[in-house]
C-alpha cells in the first residue's frame, strides 16, 4: 500500500506534467461535444423538389402547394421538361422530381382517381424513405379535402356545385406523439454516445500510450527489476487515469447540459456509477494493448483500430437495430456497447437502475474478465 | 526536371525495400482496409428491419384487429405486447423493448363506417430521431395501406403515388456509405502513414542526413510518398473489389474514372500528410495531428456517413476545405450515378487545386528547415 | 563465503537462434566483474536473465544466494540495476526520482530523506534537487542513476553499458564511484565494449558468439595470451568470429 502511494504521486506528477495529455484531457471533451454533436446528425431536411406540372391546373397547383405548406418540401426547379428535371438530380441540385401529367385534374374530377409520379434520389435510401413518407401523407390529405367537395359535375376543383357533397369516405386520423425527444434534436440523442467517446479514449488510448512510454524509455525494465509488485504497477497505472476519465465525463456532461441544452432526466449517481465500471473495461483494454505494443506509435494505431471497431459497432452512430443478427449479438459483449445503451437510456429516458440491470451486469462482467486477462498478460519478466 | 536523375530511382526503390521489409505493418496496411469495408458495410446500415410494435387496444373490433393484423402480416413489424391500457409503455420504452407503439380508441371500427374521423395515437421512441423518424414513417404506411383498402371499396378520391426510388432502388444504406469508405481507406494509408514515417525519420535524424545529399527537397517528398501512393493503390482497388462483390454495390460509371479520382484523392492525402509531418515536433504530434486533421473530418465532415445538408452552416463552410467531402462526391456519382467527366470535372479540379496548394506548403516546409 | 552471482550452463535460445551459449562463472562479493563482449556477443541478454527480465532456456544462475527463476523476489530485493538508458524519469525532479526508488524499495520516509541529502551532497547536486532530470547534462544523469540505483544498499549492482557516449573526464569520475561502491562491499557487475575500462576491474570475461572465450584478471588474461592489452586480447578472439560471419 506504501508503495502504492509513492507511485500514485510519480504517475500523477507526469500525467500533469505532460501537455499534450493535458490537452487531451481538458481541450478535447469540448472539441469533440461541439463539433461531433452538430456533424453527426441524420436530420432530413426539406427535400429540394422539381416539379414538372403537364396539367398546369387548379388541381395540380393545389398539390405543389400542400407540399411546400408542409415544410418538408421545397420547389428548387419546374418546367415542363423532363429532361431537365433528370438533368437537376444527376447535378445533385435536387432531390426528388415531381411530375404530374396531363390530364390530372379530369381525373380526379371525373374519375376520382388520378396518379402523380415521384422520382427519388435514393442514395441515402432511409432518407428517401421518409420523404416519400411524407409525400404520401400530404397525398392523402389533399384527396381526403378533395373527397368532401369534389362531385363529377364539376368542371374544375374548386368550383361551385349544387350537387350533394359525396358521402365521406372511412378516414384515419393518425395523432404522432414522439417520446423522449419530441424536437428531433439530433444533438441530445448523439450527446450521450460521444461522452461514451471521450471516457473510452482516455480510458485505452491514454493507458496504452502512457505504459507503452514508459517501455519505450526503458524506465519500465527499471521497475520490472524492482521487488514492485506486479499488482501495485498496474493499479498505480490505471486509477489516475480511471480519475481523469471521470474528471472528463464531469466536464463534458456539464457541458452538454448547459451550452448544449442536453437533458439531464436519469440519476447521476447512476451515470458515474456505470462509467466507473465501464472504465475497468476499457482501462484492461489499455492495459492489454500495452503489452503488445512496442512503440508509442504502434499502442496509438492498435488503439484507434480496435476502438474504431468495437464504436462503429456499438450503435454509437448507426442503430444497432439496423445490423445483421450476428452483429446484434455481438454487442452483448461489446461493453462500448452496452455502456452507450445504459447512456442513452438513463439521460434521455430517465431510466433507473432495474431498467439497466441487463447493461450493469455485462459492463461488471466485461470488466473483470478484460482486467483478468490484461493482468495476465503483463509479465515482469519476459518468457 | 525534365529527367529522372538515377538518385531518385535508387531512393524510391529503397523506401520501396524498406516498407516491404515490415511485414507487420504492411500486413496490417493491406488488411485493415479490407476489413473496414467488409466490417462496415455489413454493420452500418441505418435501414431498420425489425420493428418492435405493441398495441394498446381497449375495445377490440374487427377493425382493430385487422389493422393489427396487417402490421404483423408486414413482416417488417413484430408484435411485443398487446394491452388494454397504456401502463406498460413507459417501461417497455425505457428498457428498449418497443420501438413503437399505436394506441387505439373504443369504437374504431364504428367510426370507420360513419365516415367520421378515427383516432390512432402513434407513440414512437425518437430518442433516436433518425429511426424514429423512419419507423413512424413505416407504421404510417402500413396505416396508409389499411385507410386506402377501405377507401377504394368506397366512392372516396384517391390520389395514388407512384415511387420510383433512382440511384439505389434496394435503399440499402450500404450503397450509401460505401463510396465514402473507399475514401476513408485511402486517407488511412495516405496520410496517416505518411504523416508517422516521415516525423518518424524526422524525429531520428535521418532525415537530416536526406537533406544534407543531392536530392532536391522535393525529391525527397516524392521518394517517401512514391510508395505509400502505390500502397493506397493496392487499397483502393481491393476495397472496391470488395464493394462490388460482397455488397454488390453498383458500378455504372467509368471505372477507368474513379480509379483516377481515387489516384487523385490519394495524392491530396499524401500531401497533407508530408504537411502535417513537416509541420510537427515530434512523431506523437504528428500522429495525433493525422488523427484529427484527416481521420476525423474525413469520417465525419465529408457527407460519408451523415448528409452535409443536415449540418449547421458553420460546418457545412468547414467542409469545403474536406478533401473526401468532394472526393465522395464523384465516387457517388461514378458508382450510383453512373455520370462521367463532364459533370464531374469541377470536384476534380477543387481536388487538383488542394494538391497543388498543399504540396507547395510541403515542399516550403521542408525547404525553410535548411535555411 | 558464497558467491555473490553464479551462472551454472545459462542458456537463452531464441528459435533457433541461441544468444547465449551455456554460459558458467562465478562472481565473489565485493568484485567490480567486468563483463565484456562485442555488439550482438550476447552481455545484454546474459545480464537480463541474470536480473529477472528474460527466462533462461536451461541452466541456472544463483545471484545473492537466490535462484533467479524461482525466487526471483528475493533477488529484486537485493540488487540495483542501472540500464543503457539511465533509467530515471526525464519529466520528475532529481528529488522526485530518489523519492520514488526509496518509497519502491521500502525505505522509511526518514531514511529517503537522510541518504536522499547525502546522494545529492556526494554528487554536489544539492543545488538540482528540484530540477527536472531532462535538463542535467548526460554525464550528471548517469552518475545520478548510478547513485539512485545504490539508494537501498543492494549487495548487488549491475551496470549495462553505463558510461555510453560521455566524455572521458566522466568516464572517470564515474569508475571511481565504482570502486567507491565496491569498497563499501558492493559487488558490481559491469558490461562495457570500452576495453580500456576492463583494465579496472578486478576480474573480466570476454564473451564472443555467446560463449565465455576468456575469463581471469586483467593481468592474467594478458599474461597467458601474451596480449598487451586486454584490447589487442579482444580482438584476437573477436576477429574469428567476425570473419565467419563474414
Amino acid at each position: 500500500m506504501r508503495t502504492l502511494r509513492f507511485l500514485l504521486r510519480k504517475e500523477f506528477l507526469q500525467i500533469v506534467r505532460d501537455h499534450v495529455i493535458m490537452g487531451m484531457i481538458f481541450v478535447m471533451p469540448i472539441v469533440q461535444l461541439l463539433v461531433l454533436a452538430n456533424a453527426v446528425t441524420f436530420e432530413v431536411t426539406q427535400a429540394r423538389l422539381y416539379v414538372v406540372d403537364l396539367d398546369h391546373s387548379p388541381a395540380s397547383r393545389g398539390l405543389v402547394d400542400r407540399l411546400t405548406a408542409s415544410g418538408r418540401f421545397a420547389v428548387a426547379g419546374a418546367s415542363p421538361s423532363r429532361a431537365r428535371a433528370d438533368a437537376a438530380m444527376l447535378d445533385r441540385d435536387v432531390d426528388a422530381i415531381l411530375a404530374l401529367p396531363a390530364g390530372f385534374e379530369r381525373d380526379l374530377v371525373r374519375r376520382r382517381h388520378a396518379a402523380v409520379q415521384l422520382v427519388l434520389d435514393a442514395q441515402d435510401g432511409a432518407a428517401a424513405a421518409v420523404t416519400q413518407s411524407y409525400a404520401g401523407q400530404v397525398l392523402t390529405r389533399y384527396a381526403h379535402e378533395l373527397g368532401a367537395t369534389l362531385h363529377p359535375t364539376m368542371v374544375t376543383v374548386g368550383a361551385r356545385s349544387e350537387a350533394p357533397p359525396v358521402r365521406g369516405q372511412p378516414a384515419i386520423d393518425v395523432r404522432r406523439r414522439g417520446w423522449y425527444n419530441p424536437e428531433l434534436d439530433y444533438r441530445a440523442y448523439m450527446v450521450p454516445g460521444i461522452l461514451v467517446v471521450l471516457v473510452t479514449m482516455i480510458g485505452s488510448l491514454l493507458t496504452a500510450m502512457n505504459i507503452v512510454r514508459e517501455k519505450e524509455a526503458g524506465t519500465l525494465d527499471q521497475l520490472n527489476v524492482t521487488p514492485l509488485p506486479r499488482a501495485t504497477f498496474i493499479a498505480a497505472k490505471l486509477i489516475p487515469l480511471w480519475v481523469f476519465a471521470l474528471v472528463d465525463l464531469a466536464l463534458g456532461l456539464t457541458f452538454a447540459h448547459v451550452a448544449l441544452g442536453v437533458p439531464v432526466r436519469g440519476s447521476l449517481l447512476l451515470v458515474f456509477g456505470a462509467a466507473a465500471i465501464y472504465l475497468v473495461a476499457a482501462l484492461g483494454i489499455g492495459l492489454w494493448i500495452s503489452t503488445v505494443a512496442e512503440t508509442q506509435q504502434q499502442a496509438m494505431f492498435v488503439t484507434f483500430s480496435l476502438l474504431m471497431v468495437y464504436l462503429l459497432m456499438s450503435g454509437l452512430f448507426t442503430p444497432v437495430r439496423g445490423m445483421p443478427q450476428w452483429a446484434q449479438w455481438l454487442t452483448v459483449v461489446n461493453p462500448v456497447a452496452q455502456f452507450v445503451q445504459l447512456m442513452r437510456a438513463v439521460l434521455l429516458k430517465g431510466a433507473g437502475v432495474a431498467d439497466v440491470a441487463r447493461q450493469l451486469a455485462i459492463l461488471a462482467a466485461s470488466g473483470a474478465v478484460v482486467l483478468a486477462l490484461a493482468v495476465r498478460q503483463y509479465r515482469k519478466r519476459a518468457a | 526536371m525534365r529527367h529522372r536523375s538515377p538518385a531518385l530511382v535508387a531512393f524510391v526503390v529503397k523506401e520501396l525495400r524498406h516498407i516491404l521489409r515490415d511485414r507487420q505493418t504492411l500486413l496490417i496496411l493491406l488488411l485493415l482496409p479490407l476489413a473496414q469495408v467488409v466490417l462496415f458495410g455489413f454493420a452500418l446500415r441505418t435501414d431498420v428491419d425489425d420493428v418492435r410494435i405493441a398495441f394498446v387496444d381497449p375495445a377490440p373490433d374487427a377493425a382493430t384487429l385487422a389493422l393489427r393484423a396487417r402490421f404483423a402480416g408486414t413482416g417488417r413489424f413484430h408484435v411485443v405486447a398487446v394491452s388494454s391500457t397504456t401502463a406498460p409503455l413507459e417501461p417497455l420504452f425505457r428498457r428498449g423493448a418497443a420501438d413503437v407503439a399505436l394506441v387505439f380508441e373504443p369504437g374504431f371500427a364504428s367510426r370507420l363506417a360513419d365516415g367520421t374521423p378515427a383516432r390512432l395515437l402513434l407513440v414512437a421512441d425518437v430518442a433516436d430521431p433518425n429511426t424514429g423518424s423512419l419507423v413512424q414513417a413505416y407504421a404510417q404506411a402500413v396505416i396508409a395501406g389499411y385507410e386506402a383498402e377501405l377507401g377504394a371499396a368506397g366512392r372516396g378520391v384517391r390520389i395514388e403515388l407512384r415511387t420510383r426510388m433512382r440511384y439505389n432502388p434496394t435503399l440499402e444504406s450500404v450503397n450509401l456509405f460505401v463510396p465514402g469508405l473507399i475514401a476513408l481507406v485511402l486517407t488511412l494509408v495516405s496520410a496517416l502513414m505518411t504523416a508517422i514515417s516521415l516525423s518518424r525519420e524526422k524525429e531520428r535524424g535521418t532525415l537530416e542526413i536526406l537533406l544534407v545529399s543531392p536530392l532536391r527537397p522535393w525529391q525527397i517528398i516524392v521518394g517517401k510518398v512514391l510508395p505509400y501512393l502505390l500502397l493506397a493503390f493496392a487499397n483502393a482497388v481491393t476495397a472496391l473489389l470488395a464493394a462490388w462483390l460482397v455488397f454488390r454495390v453498383p458500378f455504372r460509371g467509368s471505372v477507368a474514372l474513379l480509379l483516377g479520382a481515387s489516384v487523385l484523392y490519394a495524392l491530396v492525402g499524401l500531401a497533407l500528410g508530408v504537411l502535417i509531418a513537416a509541420r510537427t515536433t515530434s512523431e506523437r504530434a504528428a500522429m495525433l495531428g493525422a488523427m484529427a486533421g484527416t481521420m476525423l473530418p474525413n469520417a465525419l465532415l465529408s457527407g460519408m456517413i451523415f448528409p452535409i445538408a443536415s449540418l449547421p452552416g458553420w460546418l457545412q463552410a468547414i467542409t469545403v476545405v474536406v478533401p473526401a467531402r468532394w472526393f465522395i462526391v464523384v465516387s457517388r456519382g461514378v458508382m450510383l450515378q453512373g455520370v462521367g467527366l463532364h459533370r464531374l470535372w469541377p470536384e476534380l479540379a477543387v481536388l487538383g487545386v488542394m494538391l497543388v496548394v498543399l504540396m507547395a506548403g510541403a515542399v516550403r516546409s521542408f525547404k525553410a528547415r535548411l535555411a | 563465503m558464497s558467491a555473490a552471482i553464479e551462472a551454472h550452463e545459462l542458456t537463452r535460445r531464441f528459435g533457433r537462434f541461441t544468444a547465449v551459449d551455456a554460459i558458467s562463472f562465478d562472481v565473489q562479493p565485493g568484485e567490480v566483474f567486468g563483463f565484456l563482449g562485442a555488439n550482438g556477443a550476447g552481455k545484454t541478454t546474459a545480464i537480463k536473465m541474470l536480473i529477472g527480465l528474460l527466462a533462461p532456456t536451461s541452466g541456472t544462475a544463483r545471484v545473492a544466494g537466490f535462484d533467479v527463476v524461482t525466487q526471483a523476489d528475493e533477488v529484486r530485493r537485493r540488487i540495483g540495476y542501472m540500464s543503457q538508458r539511465f533509467s530515471l524519469y526525464e519529466d520528475l525532479t532529481v528529488r522526485e526520482n530518489v523519492t520514488l526508488y526509496g518509497g519502491i524499495y521500502g525505505l522509511s520516509d526518514a531514511d529517503i530523506r537522510t541518504r536522499g541529502d547525502a546522494l545529492l551532497a556526494g554528487l554536489r547536486l544539492g543545488h538540482a534537487a528540484d530540477t527536472r532530470v531532462a535538463a542535467l547534462p548526460l554525464g550528471w544523469k548517469q552518475k545520478l542513476a548510478f547513485s539512485v540505483a545504490l539508494l537501498h544498499r543492494p549487495a548487488i549492482v549491475f551496470l549495462d553499458e553505463p558510461t555510453g557516449g560521455v566524455d572521458p573526464i566522466t568516464r572517470r569520475q564515474f569508475w571511481e564511484m565504482i570502486y567507491a561502491a565496491a569498497a563499501g562491499g558492493t559487488t558490481v557487475f559491469v558490461t562495457t565494449h570500452y576495453l580500456d575500462e576492463a583494465e579496472y576491474c578486478d576480474r573480466v570475461s570476454i564473451m564472443v558468439d555467446g560463449r565465455i572465450a576468456a575469463l581471469g584478471t586483467p593481468e592474467a588474461l594478458k599474461r597467458e595470451s601474451g596480449a598487451a592489452t586486454l584490447d589487442e586480447l579482444f580482438v584476437r578472439l573477436a576477429r574469428p568470429a567476425a570473419a565467419a560471419q563474414g
